[in-house]
């Protein structure tokens, strides 16, 4: 990265409660089983009660986390917007099929369908904050979110834009949940307090919401720097996740012993836990490492949760929900935030204080 | 504005369409006004015989073969495989480049013809439906199970904007380039006919049953194609590494959102204005160098009123030769951009003028006269592809002569 690129502010919906002012942010909330769901808010007091009915689930918790990442901003419109899902919309796409295929291809309506398209979140918040800048989602598996944050990095990058308003969103619903449930993903009666304490097969399902307001210009009410940006694909597993994380750390001219806070997506599933013994190996000090998984679950734009959290440490120079790792972060603080989604890609970003 | 910013070259072209499985059947058959608009054939819905298609006319067993990918893979695979084969051959890529060789695909449905039929079986028991035929529905499965086929992991991302995906797809890339993060991309889109897609557009009541006739007053609708379009698109270095001829520049592109309505453009067609004035400063132009403009124009009556009408507040009575392919296609949303952008590209390279097969009368709010018969201008510098999708996405990219 060419630019410092400055975290204004966040806006995130979770299975946590992290929206609003007034967010308990240090109560852990408890799940059990093998699914966690966002805990939504009271939407009307967030948007207009008539679009709130016309929009899906998804749509209204990416919008919503949006409008209260701009509020946080202090700014009334971003120039650009940028969405990553994986899944897109799949309430809309779900319905749409099931009542093609009952219906065997007639007497159908169209509202699910023109909502089931990837861009239905993007566009809503372009239409909500009448925003006709730049307009953009990724769709790329465990890193569409990753890949938005780099087309938002390009953005301030080239100087066309000032500020760029960028998330992740995912929904789970009660069909994809069977379906992953069938590929072995989920246990059965987990506890998400428990989830990384006691590792074995499968782990919890989680979804939500994140946008952040990114500018290449310092303000008085930043959140967070964010240094780097890193990815790697790896279909066959074979990266060996510490030799790469170093790479890339020593072109930035820094190393693991520069970091106050590792956050990882350690998952507590036994097997896609393996990816981080390497780094957490070289890190040798478990005192500087936390995780998020059992706070947000497993979904592939789960890095945004990671990414709050680590934004959120940095600001407060402490950890929101502690889990018992470095409950302080000093003063030139650094935070690395490594992640391996579902799909086996790794994502790596470094932050640190304002 | 980076005023300095490096050229991108576009060095490499690969499409299937309606009108053929390779550029040459494609060259050929618009070369010679051959509309690819047919009954449908390979797809199975109750609408066959309905709706006229500009459906590819091989089937998934002859894909897989020439493909290399499996048959059992979605269509949708199978097609970004065919054409980002052929434009990484013709770009001269192979895998000892050294090179920093990224893919950026779109797609804006994934792998639902797979998912169509796992979801019958599903829907009678959830614990029926064959799994493998629903690990392809994520837009960016496709994209990683042709990027493993080409050997390419330096970076792979996957855009999903409706009908406008593959434009951004193509400047995402370019854009990677020019940031230095990438020396090479294969960069554009893939669609295939779904039952999905033919159901939805048909409940908005925009398809034309017959082929449709776009920009024309009495136009009825669109029709829905299938296929892919990448263009290569390389740094300087990477050129002459390669030692490939360049066909042009892609200099100009812009993304702006219409911010009206999810799915209908604005009747003053302000995102395409703005989507194609934001190409041209971008691309340092003046609007009266672009020789050809490749029209998004689907035949629905918004969009093309809305386009025409954006056309004509930008160029005046200056307007520059003009025409909608999707005559030719059909509508393959996801894959348009890519497909419009190899047909621009030969329009800049060898100055290849298409008609808008089937135009008869202009529209009367907004009177576009497009070319209706197929010309070679070796005059023409520089080409406008316009992409505007649900969701106000509107994207402009401007490909010009080296």
């Amino acid at each position: 990265m060419k630019k410092k690129i400055y975290i204004r502010s966040t806006g995130i919906i979770s299975p946590q409660d992290t929206f609003g002012e007034a967010a308990g942010i240090d109560i852990h909330t408890i799940y059990n089983g093998s699914r966690m769901n966002a805990i939504e808010p009271d939407y009307k007091q967030i948007m207009d009660p008539k679009s709130i009915r016309r929009m899906s689930r998804i749509i209204r918790m990416g919008t919503a986390a949006a409008l209260e990442c701009m509020a946080h901003s202090g700014l009334t419109e971003p120039d650009a917007i940028i969405t990553g899902t994986a899944y897109g919309c799949i309430e809309d796409t779900v319905i749409f099929l099931n009542k093609m295929i009952e219906n065997k291809e007639e007497l159908l309506t169209p509202t699910a369908f023109i909502q089931s398209t990837h861009n239905s979140v993007g566009a809503q918040i372009a239409l909500t904050l009448k925003c006709h800048g730049y307009n953009n989602t990724f769709v790329h598996r465990d890193l569409s979110f990753e890949q938005a944050l780099m087309d938002a990095i390009l953005l301030l990058e080239e100087g066309d834009v000032k500020n760029v308003l960028v998330g992740g969103v995912d929904e789970t619903t009660d069909t994809s949940h069977t379906i992953l449930n069938r590929f072995g993903l989920y246990r059965k009666n987990a506890n998400n307090i428990n989830l990384l304490h006691s590792p074995g097969k499968g782990t919890m399902a989680g979804e939500g919401a994140g946008f952040f307001l990114l500018t290449a210009e310092r303000s008085l009410q930043d959140v967070a720097v964010l240094d780097n940006l890193s990815m790697q694909f790896d279909p066959e597993g074979k990266l060996n996740v510490a030799d790469w994380i170093n790479e890339v750390l020593s072109e930035h001219q820094t190393s693991l012993d520069d970091f106050d806070l590792l956050v990882l997506g350690n998952n507590g599933d036994l097997k896609s836990d393996r990816k981080y013994d390497s780094l957490q190996k070289a890190m040798g000090d478990n005192s500087r490492i936390t995780y998020f998984k059992h706070l947000c679950g497993e979904y592939p734009t789960a890095s945004t949760f990671g990414l709050w959290l680590a934004a959120t440490a940095l600001k407060n120079r402490k950890l929101p929900f502690s889990t018992g790792a470095a409950h302080k972060l000093n003063t030139s603080g650094k935070v690395l935030l490594y992640n391996s989604g579902m799909s086996g890609n790794h994502s790596l970003m470094l932050l640190s204080a304002c | 504005m980076s005023k300095h910013r490096p050229d991108i070259y576009v060095a490499g072209l690969g499409v299937i369409s309606a009108l053929g499985i390779d550029l040459k059947a494609n060259r050929h058959a618009l070369q010679s006004g051959e509309s690819g608009i047919h009954d449908i054939t390979h797809l199975h819905t109750i609408h066959k015989g309905v709706f006229s298609v500009g459906e590819v006319k091989s089937s998934n067993a002859e894909l897989g073969i020439v493909s290399g990918i499996s048959s059992t893979a979605s269509r949708t695979a199978l097609l970004s495989c065919m054409a980002a084969k052929e434009a990484y051959t013709d770009a001269g890529l192979h895998s000892e480049t050294g090179l920093k060789i990224g893919f950026v695909s779109a797609n804006s449905t994934g792998g639902m013809d797979k998912s169509e039929d796992f979801y019958a079986e599903f829907l009678t028991d959830h614990q029926k439906g064959r799994l493998r035929n629903v690990v392809s529905h994520e837009c960016g499965y496709i994209t990683e199970q042709v990027a493993g086929h080409l050997g390419i992991h330096h970076y792979i991302s996957t855009i999903s904007t409706a009908c406008s995906s593959s434009a951004n797809a193509i400047f995402h890339a370019a854009r990677m380039i020019s940031a230095g993060y990438l020396d090479v991309a294969i960069a554009g889109g893939a669609e295939a006919l779904t039952k999905f897609t033919l159901n939805g557009f048909n409940t908005l009541m925009i398809l034309d049953p017959n082929p449709c006739k776009p920009l024309d007053e009495n136009r009825r609708g669109l029709n829905l194609g299938e296929g892919a379009g990448y263009v290569v698109l390389v740094s300087e270095k990477a050129l002459s590494k390669l030692g490939t001829k360049a066909y042009c520049l892609l200099t100009g592109w812009h993304n702006v959102n219409d911010a009206y309505h999810q799915t209908a453009s604005s009747p003053d067609g302000s995102g395409s204005y703005m989507a194609m004035q934001g190409a041209i400063a971008k691309s340092g132009i003046r609007k009266e160098e672009i020789g050809y403009i490749n029209l998004h124009g689907t035949s629905t009556l918004n969009n093309d009123l809305s386009e025409g009408t954006a056309l004509i507040r930008l160029f005046g009575d200056a307007l520059p030769k003009l025409s909608s392919t999707k005559a030719y296609t059909g509508h393959t949303l996801g894959a348009s951009g890519g497909i419009e952008a190899v047909y621009s590209v030969i329009s800049v390279a060898d100055g290849f003028v298409y008609p808008n097969l089937r135009f008869e009368t202009p529209m009367k709010d907004a009177p576009l006269h497009p070319e209706t018969s197929f010309s070679i201008d070796h005059n023409i510098r520089h080409v406008m592809s316009n992409s505007f999708g649900f969701g106000g996405n509107c994207s402009s990219l401007i490909f010009s002569a080296c």
